[in-house]
């Protein structure tokens, strides 16, 4: 009897577990929806044409599928007085954001590599500095920033770009790599040093090869930063070194007439194309990378 | 002989802290020696000062003759096995070997050879293309000696090296160490917490406490005639009995009088007691406590004492007694009639007694 009443109790207990499981996967699916929603109405509205748009509902998937919208967005679209599309935008933005990327993963690599693993006088202070560096709003830089380009003769270039965002970046950088390598065993040091290694040595023999995961965050985060970023892009850039972003604020806002949405959507795609291609071929890595840091001996 | 190392007067601190105060120490060539103290006693910070990983205060260091202070640590001729055997986790087992090689720009064929020299010496040849990460924790200690044994060294430098590894492992790497100090016949400096493994390797061993070295010596010496009762208690398992006692003199001989539960005090006779003062700590290691009848000789006296804890240990039985007003341990043979409660004639064998002033702690005979 009171084995009867124990088993049904367990059983009880399970249906609940699963209608409570089933409730938690609709309402994540529901929300996957909701998130993925405005993506979903930028693809189709950018495949259709103005006509459709102006007729059609906003969700519905497009009767006649055009990439009219896309060769205009790219190659056509005019931002104020020229209209040659996102095009060299684009290009300047992968001359601005690869180049920002690659210097400023390596600095806080370098650097990480210090804090964590050299341990000197003021380590500790030079640390909380930087990582106070990552806290200082874009908008108070911006004056003294402007000047100090001016006085070095880059300002409105792409070099220019590269060394704010480079500056900007260090803090973070030297973050992520310091917090990975605090976790390896400074006995590792101390080996390659008995074995007669120099600090480079050190740290191109043993500590970056041991740095892939952190990397790949690094490198995802950093190219999502710059080629994101809008604040700096505008602030010192001049016409011709404009990175995508400010040319996408442009075309969009600088349409007169009838607004091609159509071309906006496409334009706003293709913008963000290259940060959605690199989580998609690093994301795994980015989550991995997130959670390592310990090297078993 | 010239000492191989020769530490005098080392002094090592970290902002107002002293680490190691006043160390001096040397060692002939072909010596085993063993820095044991529990942990924060500065047994590791002295050994890396040693490597030239942690800069010295004060003091100077010699190794092989030459002034090595301040010479770096690949340039002082030492190698170093560490605790957590500090493999580089994305090289493979040979490129482990050869790394320091590589880095001295040593030639391909010299490099190849001493590895399959060193990897046959230790038997890790199957492992030469492995990563560090597909190996067990005895294996990977193995690839951490051949590391240093590959360097061919005036030193080796051992940091804990088996604390990581389980208790049976840890006797096995422990007897293959002790093998190859003997055919290598290499200069060896250990740090252990473990007093079990100073006694079993060492030829010569430093006990360390707070920074300062209690004593220097053979084990025999460390283990039969302690300087102080901090090297009494922390060498030897079970630890030495240390029992309060009262010395009176008496003509030309001395007696030694311990309190005793539910009876009057036992009175031992010793010449070694003689010109003592009156409180003592008297110290007396658990086999030199035994049943009457199985221990003979001079110095040999017996006492009954009430039994309180029989703990049989399969070759050794440890029968507790208080003493003293401490917990007393005798060594007795594993078919001992000691039973709890009841009492049993000991035999104390005084000959390799220790007296100890409460004060100070410090040795009086």
């Amino acid at each position: 009897m009171a084995d009867f009443s124990l088993n049904q109790s367990a059983s009880q207990s399970n249906i609940g577990k699963i209608v409570l499981r089933w409730l938690l996967y609709v309402l994540l699916g529901l929300f996957a929806l909701y998130y993925l929603l405005p993506l979903f109405v930028m693809v189709t509205t950018s495949l259709k044409s103005l006509e459709e748009i102006r007729t059609g509902s906003l969700v519905a998937l497009p009767r006649e599928v055009t990439f009219d919208a896309w060769k205009t967005a790219w190659s056509g679209a005019c931002t104020g007085i020229q209209c040659e599309g996102l095009r060299p935008y684009f290009w300047n933005s992968v001359l601005l954001a690869v180049p920002a990327v690659f210097l400023s993963t390596l600095i806080g690599a370098l650097n990480g590599y210090v804090v964590a693993q050299w341990r000197f006088k003021g380590a500790n202070l030079i640390f909380s500095l930087m990582l106070f560096g990552c806290f200082i709003p874009f908008q108070v830089v911006l004056l003294p920033m402007a000047r100090l380009l001016g006085l070095m003769g880059i300002a409105g270039t792409i070099p220019g770009l590269i060394f704010v965002h480079v500056i900007y970046g260090i803090g973070f950088t030297t973050l992520f790599f310091r917090n990975y390598y605090v976790t390896i065993p400074s006995e590792l040091v101390k080996a390659a040093k008995v074995d007669g290694a120099n600090f480079f040595r050190i740290f191109w023999s043993i500590f970056l090869p041991l740095s892939l995961p952190i990397i790949v965050v690094t490198v995802i985060w950093q190219f999502t930063q710059i080629w994101n970023d809008f604040l700096f892009g505008v602030s010192f850039s001049q016409a011709g070194t404009q990175p995508v972003t400010v040319a996408l604020n442009n075309i969009v806002n600088s349409t007169t007439g009838v607004k091609e949405y159509n071309v906006d959507m496409a334009a706003a795609i293709i913008a963000a194309l290259p940060t959605l291609f690199v989580y998609v071929v690093a994301g795994k890595y980015f989550i991995r990378g997130l959670t390592a840091g310990s090297v078993k001996g | 002989m010239a000492p191989i190392l020769e530490i005098q007067n080392l002094f090592k601190n970290y902002g107002a802290t002293e680490i190691l105060k006043d160390i001096n120490i040397a060692i002939e060539p072909g010596d085993f020696l063993v820095l044991v103290g529990p942990s924060g006693c500065g047994k590791s910070t002295l050994l890396n000062c040693i490597a030239g990983l942690e800069p010295i205060t004060g003091g100077n260091l010699h190794i092989g003759g030459k002034d090595m202070t301040h010479v770096s640590p690949k340039d002082r001729d030492i190698a170093m096995v560490f605790q957590s055997y500090a493999l580089y986790p994305t090289m493979s087992v040979a490129k482990n070997i050869t790394f320091g090689m590589k880095v001295r720009g040593v030639d391909a064929a010299t490099q190849e050879s001493k590895l399959n020299e060193v990897a046959s010496q230790l038997q890790i040849e199957p492992l030469l293309n492995r990563r560090p990460g597909q190996l067990s924790g005895g294996q990977r200690q193995r690839v951490a000696m051949g590391r240093a044994l590959v360097r061919d060294p005036k030193l080796f430098l051992f940091d804990e090296p088996l604390s990581n590894l389980d208790a049976k492992l840890r006797v096995e790497m422990r007897s293959e160490i002790k093998k190859l100090h003997q055919t290598l016949g290499a200069t060896m400096v250990y740090v252990t917490h473990d007093q079990i493994e100073a006694m079993t390797l060492a030829t010569k061993i430093v006990v360390m406490k707070g920074g300062v070295i209690q004593q220097i010596g053979t084990p025999a010496e460390i283990y039969n005639t302690p300087a102080n009762l901090f090297v009494a208690d922390f060498m030897g398992s079970p630890a030495m009995n240390l029992i309060p006692a009262k010395v009176s003199q008496n003509g030309n001989g001395a007696q030694v009088e311990i309190a005793r539960n539910g009876d009057a005090p036992i009175i031992l006779r010793d010449q070694k007691a003689v010109g003592l003062p009156e409180n003592v700590i008297l110290g007396l290691r658990p086999e030199d406590i035994a049943e009457a009848g199985f221990r003979a000789g001079e110095g040999v006296q017996e006492a009954s004492c009430q039994v309180d804890m029989v703990e049989p240990a399969g070759a050794d039985t440890y029968v507790v007694s208080e003493l003293g007003g401490k917990q007393v341990t005798a060594r007795m043979h594993a078919e001992t009639s000691a039973a709890p409660g009841e009492s049993l004639t000991f035999a104390f064998d005084l000959n390799k007694v220790s007296y100890f002033a409460p004060e100070t702690g410090e040795r009086l005979n």
